[in-house]
């Protein structure tokens, strides 16, 4: 088995009614709830809108990153597959495609 | 925020949103008078889509009900320094919210368990008022005690999401135009309007129990929703009162059997053929104990009889050794209360166990205005099957099935006729 990071952007809500939000966050947490009951899911976390960057040599601070909200990274879910394979076919199951959201597979590093 | 390991992460969401979005209104509804009740929905409603946001990653804080109330707090709070209310704050803490000495203090106040039991109480007899149609308060309940979107409620009743929309608008004027407040009533009208509270509660209870049509999840929250309020009225002595006691009685004694009712294939099973050691015994003793309670006091009302009916079914251990002479004599009691036809016709299925089928024939073609009624149909049905008249049986039947509208009836009725043909 080895690990995998979701790393999700975009998708967020931004026109949908409440009532559609609460569906959609249904899905949500039925696809989390499968993914924790198969023994999938390791870890995950909402990560806030704004933050700061330290940049280069000069360890140059600035806020952002001001990138579209389509490229923002909004979270993070750590994963258990059998390879890269596997961890994009579980992938499928995520709502945030509905959304014309992203969804970035990365293997983690083994280090043994 | 921390972990939790095997949360079932839906469920979990979905109750606990339903639970603690009526309790948040209610808290906020008495903090900012009834004339903002809409401010305090949208306050709740941006709480929940917040968590939803900020959950959906699989990490649910440990004690996420806190969680929820410190995000509503802190919106309030919010709102009331930067004085965003849309109408004047009517309550009567309106003084101690314009003090930004007293104002977070309160707010946190507010939010603790018994506050919460209080403002709900209140909120009830809020929604129940005079001035707001029977209809309405129901409609008005759902919304805002039992957490409910228009669309749930529409499809409880079998209506359009704009006729409850409106129905809504028109509540929340008048409340205002009436400034209806979240308070209690004076002890000279507390029992009068305690009765109307239970009434309203016990057809919401019945929504929940006997309507075939809609989902069973959400006919099992109306149950749950009925009884929660009930028993929260039954925590408070100036609402406690012996009908309150026996609608948690006749509730309690319902719910027991709720899950027998239908097969897993979703089919009707009738009193006489359910298994009667699948019925919850711990509600049963519960009944029991609130009928106890409720036989304090000396009016009996027409809620005590439905219960004490309930309770002689419910602690028989069989239909066969039911008791059926005291049931026919608690009917008779209740008919002396109540004209309601639907309680007459089912004295007769009563009488037929006591008289005979014929009997009941005779007693029932004596109703008036049932005869287009479904259920009066599969009776007649039934009772002519009982006397061997497959003629009259087939035909009531068939009548029966003709209106219709739920398919657990459809099914029923279809194996009956089947039953009648294969003879």
């Amino acid at each position: 088995m080895e690990k995998f990071i979701y790393l999700f952007r975009g998708g967020r809500r931004l026109t949908v009614s409440s009532e559609e939000w609460k569906a959609q966050g249904q899905k949500w947490y039925q696809w989390i709830q499968s993914l924790q009951q198969s023994g999938t899911y390791l870890s995950g976390d909402p990560l806030q809108g704004t933050g700061k960057q330290v940049t280069g040599t000069e360890k140059i601070i600035t806020d952002g990153p001001f990138t579209e909200a389509k490229e923002m990274v909004g979270g993070y879910i750590i994963v258990h597959a059998k390879d890269i394979g596997h961890a994009v076919e579980i992938a499928q199951g995520c709502p945030i495609f509905e959304e014309n959201g992203k969804l970035e597979v990365r293997p983690i590093q083994k280090m043994g | 925020m921390f972990e939790r390991e095997n949360t079932e992460a839906g469920k979990l969401v979905d109750h606990l949103f339903r639970n603690e979005a009526g309790k948040m209104v209610a808290v906020l509804t008495r903090l900012f008078g009834f004339s903002n009740m809409e401010q305090a929905e949208d306050i709740v409603q941006d709480t929940l889509l917040k968590a939803l946001e900020i959950w959906k990653f699989g990490t649910i804080p440990a004690n996420p009900q806190a969680w929820l109330y410190r995000v509503a707090k802190n919106n309030a709070i919010d709102i009331i320094r930067r004085q965003k209310l849309k109408y004047k704050i009517d309550s009567d803490l309106a003084q101690q919210l314009k003090s930004e000495y007293t104002l977070a203090p309160l707010i946190n106040e507010m939010f603790s368990e018994h506050e919460i039991k209080d403002s709900q109480l209140r909120m009830m007899f809020a929604c129940c008022h005079p001035s707001v149609s029977p209809e309405s308060q129901i409609t008005l309940i759902l919304k805002t005690l039992c957490g409910l979107s228009t669309g749930e409620i529409a499809s409880a009743f079998l209506t359009k999401e704009d006729t409850i929309n409106k129905r809504l608008y028109r509540t929340k004027e008048k409340i205002r135009s009436e400034h209806v407040q979240l308070e209690y009533p004076d002890t000279s009208e507390i029992v009068k309007r305690t009765d109307a509270v239970l009434k309203t509660l016990y057809l919401l209870f019945n929504e929940g129990y006997s309507s075939s049509h809609t989902e069973k999840l959400i006919r099992e929250d109306l149950c749950e929703e009925a009884m929660r309020l009930t028993l929260l009225l039954t925590e408070n002595p100036k609402t406690n009162l012996p009908e309150t006691n026996a609608l948690m009685a006749l509730m309690c004694y319902q719910v027991s059997r709720f899950h027998s009712r239908l097969d897993d294939k979703g089919f009707i099973i009738l009193l006489k053929d359910q298994d009667r050691s699948q019925w919850n015994r711990f509600l049963i003793e519960k009944g029991n104990e609130y009928l106890q309670l409720a036989s304090k006091g000396n009016n009996v009302h027409e809620i005590h009889i439905e219960a004490a009916i309930a309770s002689v079914h419910s602690n028989a251990h069989s239909y066969d050794v039911t008791d059926w002479n005291l049931i026919l004599g608690l009917y008779d009691r209740l008919l002396q209360q109540t004209n309601n036809p639907v309680v007459a016709l089912n004295r007769c299925l009563v009488l037929a166990e006591v008289k005979g089928s014929e009997a009941a024939i005779a007693q029932l073609k004596e109703l008036e205005g049932m005869a287009d009624n479904c259920y009066y149909k599969t009776s007649m049905g039934e009772l002519y099957f009982k006397t061997g008249n497959r003629g009259e049986a087939m035909k009531y039947f068939s009548e029966a099935l003709k209106i219709t509208g739920s398919i657990a009836e459809r099914e029923l009725l279809e194996r009956k006729i089947n039953a009648l043909n294969n003879r």
